[in-house]
């Protein structure tokens, strides 16, 4: 597998504002690649580097090899972008939309495709509607097929999900992974961060126009909250000093950190030499949340040891 | 050269999707122009031995060409920049010179549109010559050409509709309407008569009169070659702030 997206060095700034400062990324084909970052950390200005509609002040970037500049041609027409914001152009109906994006990127004669689009987006029954009529999620179904008719091998999807009613987000995923099963690459932004865990093998995260953590979704989730013990026991006070110095107590609850599965057999039986009985327990994994919030805080840098990958 | 000729069509269908507004509505504003001004002056004024309703069609219809040239391509383009729809023509592989001559193009073509619309709703009020058809047509499209260009440049640089109308209120509306489509500016004093050839326009509508009636203010090579001039000039500077995305890409 080649390199579908290669980030070198990109810094961009905006007045006073250093809205990326000097990130570098490398994103391989076949991939669905996750990035995320709080409001203002500077993903939406990376796709638009990617997507040639920001310039850099310095730094370089490729799409399947074609640098944006250089070659923007080449390089544009392998991208299909889904933007953030929810636009549309009122003159149109959907399918004069997707036939006119086609024209753009040189596809005649693409109803074939379009029709499969429409299908897939649920939006067969719009296709003769002005755009102006369509509600907000269904104009964000054409957003989504607009940046498909192309059929591009790296797809670019910017928080689409926001606004989306359930059905269609569960449609649209599993359209997105029919492709990225098929060979496209797909790179995601998003707030919802369990769509992210669901769905991206690879997880960047921006933080002030830098990566502060790039890794795969797997050592991300093993490396920094492990796995949360908690337990309920009785009589409290026997509860042996070892366990509540590393535990916080919230409630009747003892919630302790560990690094591994192998921590818990002797923790329980430090409690059993203890004279404590169980009363309840749980085992909660990492999620995402925890992750992000760990690194959003600070407390770890997180670019895996294979940087830029 | 598929994505010139698409951006082309869909620049043309957006103009043609509102006809009514944008080819119908500046028809009926010049024959309005015609049937007032032609009541009040047609036994008053002669003009280069012209009835004043003969003089007076030929420079509302370059007049309708160049208003609706400006018109369609600084709509657009601020109507995509307002709504954000304007990505959908940066994302694609489109150069800045097929940019360049896809909105040139549909400007220019409505703006023929409409000045065939307006020879056609006025012609039959004065008994027109057609002296040297190839003057009437080059002349129109160069003036097109040119408020097409221009209509890019103010398309881009506005960021507000205000700022559009201010562009189009003080800038165009003045370099039309004072550009000698109602009167001969050797009827003006000698000073405005100066001020006038350093319109533009006035060229554009004076040589595209010449064509109509083979009698002009000033020379029609003199005219064509301030019209091509023009033209390089504006173009050269829309192509500019096209290459550079100058308010397009940041």
């Amino acid at each position: 597998m080649g390199v579908a997206v290669s980030i070198q060095d990109v810094v961009k700034t905006f007045g006073r504002l250093r809205a990326l400062d000097g990130v570098a990324l490398q994103i391989e084909e076949g991939e669905f690649f996750g990035l995320l970052g709080p409001n203002g950390a500077g993903k939406t200005t990376l796709i638009s580097c990617l997507a040639g509609l920001v310039r850099p002040d310095s730094g370089r970037l490729s799409v399947m090899g074609f640098d944006v500049q250089s070659a923007y041609r080449d390089a544009r027409r392998q991208l299909g972008v889904v933007p953030q914001e929810l636009v549309f152009d009122p003159f149109f109906t959907v399918r004069e939309t997707l036939r006119i994006q086609s024209g753009y990127f040189g596809v005649r004669k693409n109803d074939d495709w379009i029709d499969e689009i429409l299908d897939n987006l649920d939006l067969t029954s719009k296709a003769e509607t002005n755009m102006r009529r369509l509600s907000g999620g269904m104009k964000r179904r054409v957003l989504v097929a607009q940046a498909l008719v192309h059929k591009p091998p790296v797809i670019v999807l910017d928080e689409p999900t926001a606004g989306v009613d359930v059905a269609l987000r569960q449609g649209l995923w599993q359209f997105i992974q029919r492709l990225n099963k098929e060979g496209h690459t797909v790179i995601l932004t998003t707030h919802y961060l369990e769509e992210a865990e669901a769905l991206c093998g690879r997880i960047a995260m921006l933080k002030q126009g830098v990566v502060v953590a790039l890794d795969t979704m797997r050592n991300l989730l093993g490396r920094f909250s492990g796995h949360t013990l908690s337990v309920r026991v009785a009589p409290v006070d026997a509860l042996p000093l070892a366990f509540r110095q590393r535990a916080a107590r919230d409630g009747d609850f003892w919630h302790l950190h560990l690094t591994g599965y192998d921590e818990v057999e002797p923790l329980l039986a430090a409690i059993r030499v203890a004279g404590c009985s169980l009363q309840e327990m749980r085992l909660t994994e990492a999620d995402l949340e925890d992750v992000f919030i760990d690194v959003m805080q600070g407390r770890e840098s997180a670019t895996s040891s294979k940087e830029g990958r | 050269m598929s994505g010139l000729r698409t951006l082309l069509y869909k620049e043309v269908l957006r103009f043609w999707k509102v006809s009514f507004q944008t080819v119908a509505a500046p028809v009926l504003t010049a024959l309005l122009y015609l049937l007032i001004f032609a009541h009040v002056l047609e036994s008053r004024v002669e003009i280069n031995g012209l009835k004043y309703t003969a003089f007076l069609i030929p420079g509302l219809v370059m007049m309708s060409v160049l208003q609706n040239a400006f018109a369609n391509s600084s709509s657009s383009l601020i109507q995509a920049k307002v709504t954000g729809s304007i990505v959908f023509v940066l994302l694609p592989p489109i150069s800045y010179g097929e940019f360049f001559l896809a909105y040139v193009g549909a400007a220019m073509l409505r703006g023929m549109m409409v000045g065939l619309g307006v020879l056609a709703a006025t012609a039959w009020f004065a008994s027109l010559q057609f002296v040297a058809p190839l003057w009437i047509l080059v002349f129109a499209m160069i003036g097109g050409g040119i408020m097409g260009a221009l209509g890019m440049v103010a398309g881009i640089w506005a960021e507000k509709f205000d700022q559009l109308a201010a562009f189009q209120n003080f800038l165009i509306m003045p370099l039309t309407m004072l550009s000698g489509v109602f009167y001969s500016i050797h009827s003006l004093p000698v000073f405005w008569q100066q001020v006038s050839h350093l319109n533009p326009v006035f060229y554009m509508i004076d040589g595209f009169r010449y064509g109509f009636f083979g009698v002009s203010d000033v020379s029609p090579t003199v005219s064509l070659t301030v019209s091509f001039m023009s033209f390089l000039f504006v173009g050269m500077a829309t192509l500019v702030l096209l290459r550079k995305g100058y308010k397009l890409r940041y």
